[in-house]
């Protein structure tokens, strides 16, 4: 057999059509082989749990015994009963937690990417220790969330925080203040650790994309004395907007599931809770499968949405793919 | 300062007007170290804190108390967790790259058809929410008699390793030349013997940077964890710290949890440290390049 082979790539132009179709089927055949252990765990971890929840949605199961439920439609989601409606959609504390979802990703996002962009021009500036700064700035993104929304819950402590003794010496505030209890601070607060925590990523893409800039329209720009600002705008933000753009989806996605943090910093807050912190409670705390997976659901199709626009958008700039 | 600077010489304006931008740049530098390095400076210097010296708002380190970590460490609890993490990390990351590469041998050295939509799904899975497979996720693991067992959470942790591992190995697959696999062939190779004589070898930069990736992924995972495991000595190191309690939510050990921290941090820092180069070309090879 590997005779054929090695004849069929030493002479590729006398390869009969025949034996070219069958190194192809084989080649095929051997790719899928190759694929199997990857297609049967992802089967196994996503698509078939995924498809379960969204089939639990529509049941009355309970998390102490998942074998023993009944069909009950689309009452987890909605139900109209003696004047009243019941089900997620109709849940306050669910609307809440979308809208804090949405609140935290907007904000804390259009953050990450204002402050990712100044601190990658910064860095992309030749300058003694830089190699040292850009070490300084990966330590963010190596702490575990849980830690760092640990380590922020200290500094944010209302008695003994840091960070009111700092505010308090520099004059911003002249009593302290309770960050992560205050209902009109705490989502300022989670907005304010994440923006920490995920900076690092927004700087390190927004390098990469400016360190692939040509440097030739730059020289043209300083020979036609064109204020630096200007060819930001101009030149450099349009260029690197392709990658900006994956990146700010990448952290969108990531935001719009966001769990561990909220609930470490800010425990079941109403003010700060996110879909996921909703979805999980219901879920675990209140042991309410059914209800707790029509949550889940719908955080799915929310993120759904927002893949098939990036995938889209992909899709444009993978070409090759 | 205005009239005088009308008088100046140009060259001298100029000149200050460079030093002043000079000055903002590293007060800028300043900030961006600072903004970085001072939580992580501060939750060591709180973890080298007696209880008593902890209400007082320092700095600097001004004590080196290990008392914290003496705590710490005592805790058979979490020293097991400790273990647990490594384990469930290790095993993930394990279990990834040998899937993650056949899979990228496939989707990155052969042409056919339902390549592109292979890779869609790979990409869509790496964008779930975890919540979204929770329950599912739980019947499963309980079906498979891995509830509160570390090896249930290695299972689920591939839900985001697998297809991030999946996706950057195929991106550095398909820079591998053609001729090598052609000269394989033509040696009589099997495509096993070619997939991990040939290019594991030639892929063993970028299977250190996913395999990276997916270890502090895992070793930082939460959710799944929390949720899989019931019992203090089945946990992970993220859910044994985010679940250090004391009296009451009031009188949390601020120490001790600073001291926990720490531990887990400081190896993942380092590894960060040594390996920066490597996680930020894994990095942007998952997301720009993909």
């Amino acid at each position: 057999m590997s005779n054929t082979i090695t004849q069929s790539l030493a002479e590729p132009v006398l390869r009969p059509r025949a034996t070219r179709l069958r190194l192809v089927r084989q080649r095929t055949r051997t790719a899928w082989f190759f694929l199997l252990p990857m297609l049967v765990v992802l089967a196994a971890v996503a698509g078939w749990p995924l498809l379960r929840t969204i089939w639990f949605s529509f049941t009355d199961a309970n998390l102490g015994n998942l074998t023993d439920y009944s069909f009950i439609g689309i009452e987890n989601y909605l139900l109209y009963e003696d004047g009243m409606w019941y089900g997620v959609l109709a849940d306050r504390l669910w609307w809440r937690a979308v809208w804090n979802t949405l609140f935290f990703t907007v904000v804390s996002v259009s953050a990450e990417t204002f402050l990712g962009i100044i601190v990658a021009l910064t860095l992309n500036a030749k300058f003694r220790g830089r190699a040292l700064v850009r070490a300084a700035i990966l330590i963010p993104w190596a702490i575990p969330t849980i830690v760092s929304a640990r380590m922020w819950g200290w500094m944010l402590h209302d008695q003994f925080g840091i960070l009111n003794d700092i505010f308090m010496t520099l004059g911003f505030i002249s009593e302290p203040l309770a960050w992560t209890a205050d209902p009109s601070l705490s989502m300022w607060a989670v907005i304010m650790v994440d923006v920490w925590k995920t900076t690092p990523f927004m700087t390190l893409l927004t390098l990469a994309a400016l360190q692939m800039l040509p440097s030739d329209c730059y020289e043209a720009a300083k020979v036609d004395g064109i204020h630096p600002v200007r060819v930001f705008f101009k030149v450099t933000l349009p260029l690197i907007a392709p990658a900006l753009m994956v990146a700010v989806i990448f952290r969108v996605l990531d935001a719009l599931r966001v769990f561990d943090l909220i609930f470490v910093l800010t425990s079941n807050s109403s003010d700060t809770m996110s879909m996921s912190v909703y979805a999980r409670q219901q879920l675990v705390e209140f042991q309410d499968v059914g209800y707790g997976s029509a949550a889940s659901t719908l955080l799915f199709l929310v993120i759904a949405l927002c893949t098939i626009a990036y995938l889209y958008l992909g899709r444009k700039r993978m070409g090759g793919y | 300062m205005t009239i005088q600077s009308l008088h100046m010489q140009p060259s001298t304006r100029k000149l200050i007007k460079h030093l002043l931008l000079r000055t903002a740049f590293w007060l800028l530098i300043l900030a961006i170290m600072l903004f970085s390095v001072f939580p992580f400076y501060y939750a060591i210097l709180t973890s080298f804190k007696s209880s008593a010296q902890l209400f007082s708002i320092d700095y600097l380190i001004t004590s080196l108390n290990f008392s914290n970590y003496q705590t710490v460490l005592s805790q058979t609890s979490f020293v097991k967790s400790l273990w647990n993490s490594l384990l469930v990390s290790t095993l993930t990351v394990a279990i990834s790259l040998l899937f993650g590469l056949t899979a990228a041998y496939a989707l990155g050295r052969v042409e056919f058809r339902g390549r592109g939509t292979v890779l869609l799904i790979v990409l869509a899975v790496s964008m779930f929410p975890q919540v979204a497979v929770l329950s599912g996720l739980f019947e499963v693991i309980r079906a498979l008699n891995l509830y509160n067992n570390p090896l249930g959470l290695v299972f689920s942790y591939t839900i985001f390793t697998l297809p991030f591992t999946v996706w950057v190995l195929t991106t550095f697959m398909r820079q591998l030349p053609k001729e090598l696999e052609e000269a394989a062939i033509v040696d009589g190779a099997s495509p096993v013997v070619t997939l991990f004589k040939v290019f594991m070898p030639l892929l063993w930069p970028a299977m250190v940077t996913t395999g990276l990736l997916a270890f502090i992924a895992a070793w930082n995972e939460f959710l799944f964890a929390l949720t899989f495991t019931l019992t203090d000595d089945q946990r992970t190191v993220p859910v044994a710290i985010a679940l250090i309690s004391g009296g009451s939510a009031y009188e949390l050990p601020w120490g001790i949890i600073m001291a926990a921290s720490v531990i887990v941090t400081v190896p993942l820092v380092v590894l960060v440290l040594i390996f920066q180069r490597r996680i930020v070309s894994g990095l942007t090879a998952g997301a720009v390049k993909g």
